[in-house]
């Protein structure tokens, strides 16, 4: 029996619980390819226009397992901590899904919920329990396979910690010093914002991070902070955040300025994005208010070209080099660092 | 203190009563205009929904008449709106505008919160003042939605639909001016009486079901008239959603017993729609069904431009629109739509439930659909 997981949105998080529950269940599991342009052709053809770019992708990838596998998962995500919500298409995906697409093998569409007073852990384990019952009665396997699903996601977790960027933690066979070298002589050190679906879809973010490392840059995500510290920066919002991608982005830029030790902070959006016209909004204006943090917000959806990317990308850098060279020289001569 | 808050189509009066007989000093917002637009455009995200903008747009120009407090709701949806305020107060200050924002959350995100919000606008006051400013409110909600009843069925009907217009706007402005229950039931009785006994054509109508987010649906500049524009073709509207339901639903937790037309049908959303969605997206899609299972010739869904509950109702209405047989419009609506475009669009869809309808009821509709 082949499950498809779609190689979009949530994937990028959650991946090695997902897969290696269904693989403790005895269920081949099956991944779309990377994202590539017939992928995203297809989910254009099958979405309005009015979709973000991220969730036509997700139906690119869909349409791409279809013909090949038993069952579909594609969860219904409300909620994955208590009182924070995703975004609303997460909850309405699958029926966005068969409203669109024709001759779709049956869909695992689960809720999963954390409610107003769940947690992060047991949202997962109702969810798999219930799509558990739908493949065996053996309870003991549902139970065993969810605790390994379980102990393969810290794992990828530490590795994210570790300080690993998503795409080689994901990989499974990745040795952790490889990654760690990818990141070596660097001028400058950059922060990166977005969703996890936009910055490491290397297709969609036409290969963004890999652009800024061979413009010499570090390059920082909110990958790299762990939850706690991610959580006690968002926490100290006058409100408290409803969306949790959002308050993952804002606790980390918060982060990223209380360090003091980036030179610049880049933040991928995807045009039409609702969350992220506001929280991008406050980021950007805080950014200011740390001594002019050097900002750059990128806008991307499926007409983004690739030129106008490297264009800004190396004027940014180029600004922030200058800028600094202008400081230095500035303060050598014992003038102020800042004049406005 | 002078207080002010966002405009939401006739929203004004009901809060306006509120807070005057409550003793507030109310500096209401000039009604918006192009001139809010362009500011709230100005300062806002340029990705911000379009109430966002126009309500930015509305501040700016009330605090240029003197206001100093902003009155708002919040909340905790999926939806952005719960996240506005948290936006505009450091806009505003940005800006060097600062007002102090008064948000009123829900009451099951702090019931105690609330309670204290309220002491600091209206400081210690009595209950029973508090009662009689609600009552004053509700009545009003109620007043202005029976004479907006009235005025999308008249539109399409009478031969003189620019004096209906201001009758219509006559009648509002009397019930916001008075101030005892009976005389503002008074004025809905005349306003009822007189443009009821304007000359009207016969025959049957284009019925239409307007559907989608509150505020476009409420808000003329939002929708560009479209409430208007589709009466003058000759269409008899009917919204999903009115100010006093949405009051008695969202305020008073349905306490009361008002009748309303769409008020079951957000059962009507599975198997299209199986999820709270945020803001109204299962309302859209329960309500389209609705709206086809009473045989409306066509339904028209408004949401702000990316508004996301709006898109996730938007992409599973293809299904309904196909099971039900029933045409369905959207209009994705910010300060960039224009108004010939809309005008086209709706022409065209007038046009096309002309000939549908014509076809399924097998007849001609005796009402003319252009008017003559
Ligand atoms: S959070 Fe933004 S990018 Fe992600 S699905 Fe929702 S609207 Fe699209």
């Amino acid at each position: 029996m082949k499950i498809g997981i779609p190689r979009a949105l949530l994937y990028y998080y959650y991946y090695p619980l997902w897969r290696e529950f269904f693989t403790q269940l005895g269920l081949e599991v099956v991944l779309s390819p990377t994202t590539n342009k017939g992928i995203l052709d297809a989910g254009i053809k099958n979405t309005l226009s009015e979709v973000c770019l991220p969730v036509k992708v997700f139906y690119g990838h869909v349409s791409a397992l279809a013909d090949k596998v038993d069952y579909l998962f594609v969860p219904r995500i409300n909620r994955v901590e208590p009182k924070a919500y995703i975004c609303p298409k997460f909850m309405g995906l699958p029926d966005m899904l068969k409203a669109r697409l024709q001759q779709m093998p049956p869909f695992i569409d689960t809720a999963v919920d954390a409610g107003m007073d769940g947690n992060p852990v047991q949202c997962w384990v109702d969810c798999f329990q219930e799509v558990g019952s739908k493949f065996t009665h053996n309870h003991q396997l549902v139970n065993s396979s969810i605790a390994a699903a379980f102990r393969t996601q810290q794992e990828f977790q530490r590795r994210l910690t570790g300080g690993m960027l998503i795409p080689d933690a994901l990989e499974n066979d990745c040795v952790p010093e490889v990654a760690a070298t990818s990141q070596q002589n660097y001028t400058l050190r950059i922060g990166l914002l977005g969703h996890p679906y936009n910055l490491y879809d290397a297709y969609i973010s036409m290969n963004l991070i890999h652009k800024l490392q061979s413009m010499g840059s570090f390059v920082v995500t909110p990958e790299s902070l762990s939850v706690d510290e991610i959580e006690d920066e968002a926490r100290k919002l006058p409100k408290r955040l409803f969306w949790t991608l959002g308050k993952r982005m804002i606790g980390s830029a918060l982060n990223f300025y209380a360090s003091k030790e980036l030179d610049g902070l880049i933040y991928l959006t995807s045009f039409g994005c609702g969350p992220e016209s506001l929280v991008e909004e406050l980021v950007a204006r805080w950014a200011k208010q740390q001594g002019n943090l050097p900002y750059l917000m990128i806008t991307i959806d499926e007409h983004t070209g690739e030129a106008g990317m490297v264009t800004r990308l190396e004027a940014f850098t180029e600004m922030i080099k200058r800028r600094q060279k202008h400081e230095n020289h500035l303060s050598s001569h014992g003038e102020p660092l800042h004049s406005g | 203190m002078k207080i002010t808050y966002p405009h939401m189509g006739n929203l004004y009066i009901v809060v306006r009563a509120l807070l005057t007989t409550l003793g507030l000093d109310v500096v209401l917002p000039p009604p918006t205009s192009r001139r809010t637009v362009e500011l709230g455009v100005r300062y806002s995200p340029e990705f911000a929904c379009f109430p966002f903008k126009l309500n930015l747009g509305n501040y700016l120009e009330a605090r240029e008449l003197g206001a100093d407090t902003i009155l708002m709701a919040g909340g905790v949806g999926p939806c952005r709106f719960g996240y506005y305020a948290e936006v505009q107060r450091q806009i505003l200050s940005d800006l060097g505008s600062e007002m102090d924002m008064v948000v009123l959350e829900p009451p099951d995100v702090s019931y105690k919160e609330l309670k204290e919000k309220i002491r600091h606008l209206v400081g210690d006051i009595s209950w029973w003042k508090v009662i009689k400013a609600i009552r004053l409110a509700w009545y009003k909600a109620r007043a202005i939605d029976a004479v907006e009843e009235k005025l999308l069925y008249l539109r399409p009907r009478v031969y003189e639909p620019y004096l209906l217009e201001r009758y219509y706007h006559r009648a509002l402005h009397e019930i916001d001016a008075l101030s005892h229950r009976r005389a503002v039931q008074g004025a809905v009785r005349d306003f009822i009486k007189k443009v009821g006994s304007m000359p009207q054509r016969s025959g049957e109508f284009l019925r239409v079901g307007l559907v989608g987010e509150i505020f476009t649906i409420l808000e003329p500049t939002a929708n560009y008239d479209l409430e208007k524009r589709l009466g003058l073709l000759g269409v008899e509207v009917t919204r999903s959603i009115w100010l006093s339901i949405w009051i008695n639903e969202h305020l008073f937790g349905g306490l009361l017993r008002v009748s309303n037309e769409c008020r079951d049908d957000h059962h009507l959303a599975p198997p299209y729609l199986n999820s709270f969605v945020g803001g109204h997206g299962k309302e859209t899609v329960g309500c389209t069904v609705g709206f086809a299972q009473r045989n409306y010739d066509g339904v028209i869904q408004v949401a702000p431009f990316t508004c996301m509950p709006e898109i996730v109702a938007h992409s599973v209405l293809p299904a309904v629109s196909k099971d039900y047989g029933i045409p369905v419009l959207t209009f994705y609506l910010d300060e960039q739509s224009g108004e010939a475009g809309i005008q086209t669009r709706l022409e065209a869809f007038v046009d096309l439930i002309a000939a549908h309808s014509h076809d399924q009821k097998g007849g001609m509709l005796s009402g003319s659909v252009f008017g003559n």
